[in-house]
């Protein structure tokens, strides 16, 4: 078991794209996995990525001698007519024995609660609930026992969400940032053909396409210019919501900077909400990448705990987008 | 009429007082629909200006034997947003479209309609929703017709299906339109009532792709399933839901309901809704399973 210096200290859920970075997040501290199996059914379903049935078996006995929880993430929405997958994985995830499920889909959760009692039920974040009233909701009908709420709250809308709604509440502490209301964008398939929510992947590295013009890089996204980049500038990743556009005459980052996501700096303020747990985002990620973000945040969380400030982690600008940080819809000057 | 509703749905963008208003008593007067959504789905700020006339406008589509259909927010964040639509839920008599998870719970055990911003993309979560009392439900924008054919053969919920106008596409806490002018949202100074059909977004190689609507993103193009209207129908869409915008929606009311009862063909109504739209480009991926701005022609399977 990972030693906790306080009863209060926030659990560390964090990412295992493969059998490797779920042993990576183990050591480096983490409370909980979560990962997904290697289909349409989970909402990072990319080429190279996640578990068979095989490795989650072989994940959990890992996970579980050291004491740490491992979470499945079905969270895209079931094809209609065709809910045989979903419904498999649910079955799966409870005979192999995860800890918990994270569901995103109405119909899906009503299996899950009808059909494994017992297995542990997490809303997740492409639910987008994010009022009292729609986690009230799937507390009462499905008894979910934790929310993760939307990246579009601040962090006194989560305190008011954790003083009236009796459940766990998970929020998203580092990584990618979705800036729209997650599992309700289809922007990705309306350039692609791709969707976060039928098949779990946005803007996908198959319609990527970097091309020279003269001394600039243009990247696309499907047939779309995503953003254009001088000779000697990185080109970064075409994802739809993170481009430069013109927009009123102005051109610029419309929606969003190419940034991540971190909350090291408000860590207190989220313990003093009420937040249950802390998300990491990046199950496409690497194994030295969880390593180091997993083990920075378990000194901060546990440092916070213990009611200390939380220095700054010196080690995780190099890991973020662009070298850009934010806090996000957390702080209100976000909106 | 084959029991075809038309629907028109919930006005989208930041209009003048008056201009809504000469708008729904036109719809009242002429729009051959069946069904007249109103109400604010985008954005709270922007309510108070509808309400003023709401009772008048909704007294002129009664009389006018339209069902008024009222609906509301697509993302529900705040206290206040949340008190609004209990006070309209509970509402004797009203008809509400629920567009979030929270507004569906609250609208259990009476009819209602459920909203194209309510993640219903299979039997099992329409077949919940009917058990809560959803007796019908437009469906999400991104639906391909084999999914549709299954909702809609599946006999739990009338079905109804967008077929013109932008597509909404994503929803945010963030206000694209303020941000856009420098501006932060507690201090918008509604800017987005510049753009009466959304703000055009263009990719730096010139591509017009996306409209931006205060926290709401839409196509560019224009949806317009006139071609599949025929196949919609036979696989058991009941309802065409028609998106308002700042054209002649009585014209395009007119071109939908002469293609739902077989008096006018699909090329004709294309080249007619061209022509009323301004020659805006128009799409159809989403149903036909690929990149929603695409236009494929060709019959639905």
């Amino acid at each position: 078991m990972n030693a906790t210096p306080s009863s209060k200290a926030m659990e560390l859920v964090c990412p295992a794209g493969t059998p490797a970075a779920l042993r990576a997040a183990v050591d480096a501290g983490a409370d909980a996995v979560y990962l997904g199996f290697r289909d349409a059914t989970n909402a990072r379903n990319f080429p190279g990525l996640n578990f068979s049935r095989e490795d989650l078996k072989e994940g959990l006995a890992y996970a579980h001698g050291k004491g740490t929880k491992v979470f499945v993430a079905i969270n895209t929405f079931p094809a209609a007519g065709e809910p045989g997958p979903w419904h498999g994985a649910v079955d799966d995830a409870a005979m192999l024995g995860a800890d918990a499920v994270i569901l995103a889909d109405i119909g899906l959760i009503d299996y899950a609660a009808r059909k494994h009692p017992d297995l542990r039920r997490h809303l997740s974040v492409q639910a987008s609930a994010s009022s009292i009233e729609a986690i009230a909701f799937y507390v009462r009908e499905f008894g979910i026992r934790r929310a993760v709420l939307p990246r579009v709250l601040t962090v006194a809308e989560i305190a008011a969400i954790n003083a009236a709604a009796p459940v766990e509440t998970e929020v998203f502490a580092f990584g990618g940032l979705c800036v729209m209301a997650e599992g309700r964008c289809s922007l990705s398939s309306y350039v692609t053909g791709q969707s976060p929510n039928i098949c779990g992947v946005c803007s996908p590295a198959s319609h990527v396409r970097y091309e020279e013009d003269g001394d600039t890089m243009v990247s696309r996204l499907g047939g779309i210019t995503i953003n254009t980049f001088d000779r000697d500038e990185p080109a970064g990743y075409p994802t739809l919501c993170k481009g430069r556009f013109v927009a009123n005459g102005e051109t610029g980052y419309l929606f969003e900077e190419p940034t991540s996501l971190n909350t090291l700096q408000i860590l207190p303020d989220l313990m003093k909400a009420g937040v249950t747990a802390l998300k990491i985002e990046g199950r496409q990620r690497g194994r030295a990448y969880v390593a180091q973000v997993v083990s920075e945040f378990r000194k901060a969380v546990d440092a916070a705990a213990r009611g200390q400030t939380v220095a700054a982690a010196v080690g995780l600008d190099a890991v973020t987008e662009g070298g850009r940080q934010t806090a996000g819809a957390y702080r209100k000057s976000w909106h | 009429m084959g029991g075809v509703r038309l629907t028109l749905g919930p006005l989208l963008f930041n209009w003048a007082a008056d201009k809504r208003r000469d708008f729904y008593f036109r719809i009242a007067d002429e729009a051959p629909v069946d069904t007249v959504c109103l109400g604010e789905v985008v954005c709270s700020k922007r309510a108070s200006v509808m309400e003023p006339d709401l009772p008048e406008i909704v007294e002129r589509l009664e009389a006018a034997g339209k069902e008024v259909v009222h609906s509301t927010l697509a993302l529900v964040l705040s206290g206040a947003e949340m008190e609004q639509i209990r006070g309209l839920a509970q509402e004797p008599g009203f008809l509400v479209e629920a567009n979030d998870v929270s507004t569906a719970a609250l609208l259990r055990g009476r009819p209602h309609v459920i909203g194209p911003y309510v993640n219903v993309y299979n039997e099992g979560t329409l077949a919940y929703l009917a058990r809560q009392g959803a007796a019908r439900v437009c469906l999400p924008v991104e639906l391909s017709a084999s999914a549709i054919g299954v909702l809609a053969g599946a006999g739990l919920a009338e079905i109804e299906v967008m077929a013109f106008g932008r597509a909404p596409l994503a929803i945010s806490a963030r206000c694209y339109h303020a941000r856009a002018h420098g501006l932060h949202k507690d201090g918008c100074q509604y800017v987005c009532d510049r753009d009466p059909d959304g703000m055009a977004v263009e990719s730096l190689t010139g591509q017009e792709f996306l409209a931006v609507n205060g926290l709401q993103t839409l196509s560019h193009s224009y949806v317009n399933l006139a071609g599949e209207v025929a196949s919609l129908l036979k696989m058991g869409v009941r309802g065409l839901r028609l998106s308002p915008h700042d054209l002649d929606m009585v014209a395009v009311a007119g071109v939908f309901r002469a293609l739902a009862e077989g008096t006018l063909e699909a090329g004709a109504a294309f080249e007619r809704l061209g022509t009323l739209a301004d020659d805006a480009p128009f799409s159809n991926g989403f149903l036909h399973g690929v990149e929603g701005l695409r236009l494929v022609e060709g019959h639905l399977e």
